[in-house]
């Protein structure tokens, strides 16, 4: 079964980075090798980037379940840009064993 | 080289009658000093704990620790609509009343009484004391004098407050000038909301001393914006629009970086994409008229005001029409809980939740640095090795925070009539 909408199914190899909660999207982010979140930022930005028209007609509320899929699949992008575009690196530089987790967030 | 307009003093600093010598840290490195700001500061004034739409209908309830205060208090809505805060202990025997599975984790949920796991004593949501089990066994029990002990609550623009001081006065006069001044913002339309907790390894006061000033921002986060533009905003430095004070409360008033930026190429790839960033949406929701106590220097540039509501409650309003709200909650001389909610118009579409994603997670990665520096700095003032620190013009709240915080310990001591273990002086 497709986890995105069809026009969207070069990003289905990516589909583990449909994560529901920004704690599960960092904590991927973190466990992952530098050359993975450069493979997944690779596929994706260049969809993200060609999808803001897209993106804009899909009302928030009673989004379907594909569409919610790509939300979650770009917001693990919005994460991971953080590596791939400054850090050279998952984690923050200079943050240590220091961690912020989300208590509160939207759904979707 | 200034680039704003200061007081005619010369400096912040002096404008605010602050003194102008280095600093002592000792406020921050001893369990005694802490235990007198639990007993002189957050046991006697307003402390925000959340706000309305957390209790969207009667029956509605939230916990919240507060080891500052040396209790857990609930926070209900009555039948009536009301507003009930009870500190969270059963009469009986002490149990704490409301937790679920971890008692020192906080909770919330709807219900139509409170009933203690220990004993199954029950109470409505205005306190009272309605069911005893084995009510017979005891000995001329009259329940009507052991409902739950209260505590005063009060609402002021969305925001709900404690107080433990029975004699405290009015929220609204105990947030005087700079809470008049943005009574009327649309908080009530930002109900989209993010919210982070971090245990921080530093006095609670230091984090609000990183908060308060925005001189370290073009250093300590210096890799978060492209390397042109990082060199650009070092070699500026950072300044101030404006400062105020009134009472133990303060505000800082700042220009706003990148909102929308001028040349694109300055941004990272993400940020251009979907037109966001640190400092918000690029493109503003209208919220209608912003009130007199935003931008009060009234600047083209501005872009960011960030409130200190003293003790612990900061409020930034965002020129891009959103907010957030810090809280930092002690839970000993060394450690706080940091909590940070962003509030935001509710995302229309998927590309606006994404545009807010953005400015979440950017916030979080900031922290994290944030963060991890103050554990560093707890580290070493703990050493004791150095104990005067010079602090600049665009540290100001920083000493106005420390003094007012030494002061209402000195007030508490003296009312107490014991000799003041603490000079006033910053």
């Amino acid at each position: 079964m497709a986890t995105f909408p069809p026009q969207f199914a070069d990003l289905e190899p990516f589909a583990d980075w449909a994560l529901p909660s920004e704690r599960d999207r960092y904590g991927k982010r973190i466990t992952s090798s530098m050359d993975e979140l450069q493979a997944f930022y690779d596929a994706a930005f260049p969809r993200l980037e060609d999808s803001t028209e897209y993106l804009k007609g899909v009302s928030v509320d009673g989004i379907s379940t594909e569409d919610r899929n790509l939300l979650w699949l770009f917001s693990s992008l919005v994460t991971v840009s953080f590596p791939v575009e400054s850090w050279r690196q998952a984690r923050v530089p200079d943050s240590g064993a220091s961690s912020i987790d989300v208590i509160v967030e939207p759904v979707p | 080289m200034a680039h704003f307009t200061k007081p005619a003093e010369g400096s912040w600093t002096e404008h605010f009658g602050l003194a102008t010598a280095p600093v002592s840290y000792d406020d921050s490195t001893s369990p005694e000093h802490y235990r007198l700001e639990q007993d002189a500061i957050f046991r006697r004034t307003w402390l925000n704990v959340g706000r309305v739409e957390q209790l969207p209908k009667p029956g509605s309830f939230f916990t919240k620790e507060l080891d500052a205060a040396k209790t857990s208090v609930i926070i209900v809505k009555n039948k009536d609509g009301e507003l009930r805060a009870y500190h969270n202990v059963c009469r009986h025997r002490g149990n704490k009343l409301v937790w679920n599975d971890f008692p020192r984790e906080e909770t919330d949920g709807t219900c139509r009484q409170f009933t203690c796991k220990y004993h199954g004593w029950r109470y409505d949501l205005d306190g009272n004391l309605t069911f005893v089990q084995q009510e017979e066994e005891f000995f001329d029990l009259d329940k009507s004098k052991f409902g739950l002990a209260t505590i005063k609550v009060d609402v002021w623009a969305g925001f709900i407050f404690v107080t433990f001081d029975p004699d405290a006065g009015d929220l609204k006069d105990y947030l005087g000038r700079l809470g008049a001044g943005i009574e009327d913002y649309p908080f009530g339309l930002m109900t989209q909301k993010h919210t982070y907790r971090a245990e921080i390894g530093s006095n609670w006061k230091l984090f609000i001393d990183a908060f308060m000033e925005f001189y370290h921002a073009p250093v300590l986060h210096a890799k978060q914006a492209v390397s042109e533009e990082s060199r650009k905003l070092q070699s500026y430095g950072y300044e101030a629009l404006s400062y105020d004070v009134d009472g133990p409360h303060a505000m800082v008033s700042s220009w706003g970086g990148m909102s929308p930026p001028k040349d694109e190429s300055m941004v990272k790839p993400i940020e251009r994409v979907l037109r966001s960033g640190l400092f918000g949406v690029w493109d503003a929701p209208d919220v209608g008229e912003l009130p007199e106590g935003v931008n009060p220097a009234r600047h083209p540039a501005w872009g960011v005001d960030s409130f200190l509501f003293f003790p612990n409650f900061m409020l930034l309003l965002w020129k891009p029409n959103w907010y957030l709200t810090y809280h930092y909650w002690p839970t000993s001389y060394n450690t706080h809980i940091f909590e940070c909610s962003l509030y935001f118009v509710p995302p229309a579409n998927a590309y606006e939740r994404l545009q807010q994603e953005l400015a979440v997670v950017t916030f979080k990665e900031y922290g994290l640095q944030d963060g991890n520096t103050l554990e560093a700095t707890q580290t070493m003032i703990e050493s004791g090795a150095v104990d005067a620190f010079p602090l600049c013009d665009q540290e100001v709240m920083l000493r106005h925070l420390h003094t007012v915080c030494r002061r209402y310990i000195a007030d508490y001591e003296a009312s107490r009539g014991g000799a003041s273990l603490v000079s006033a002086a910053s």
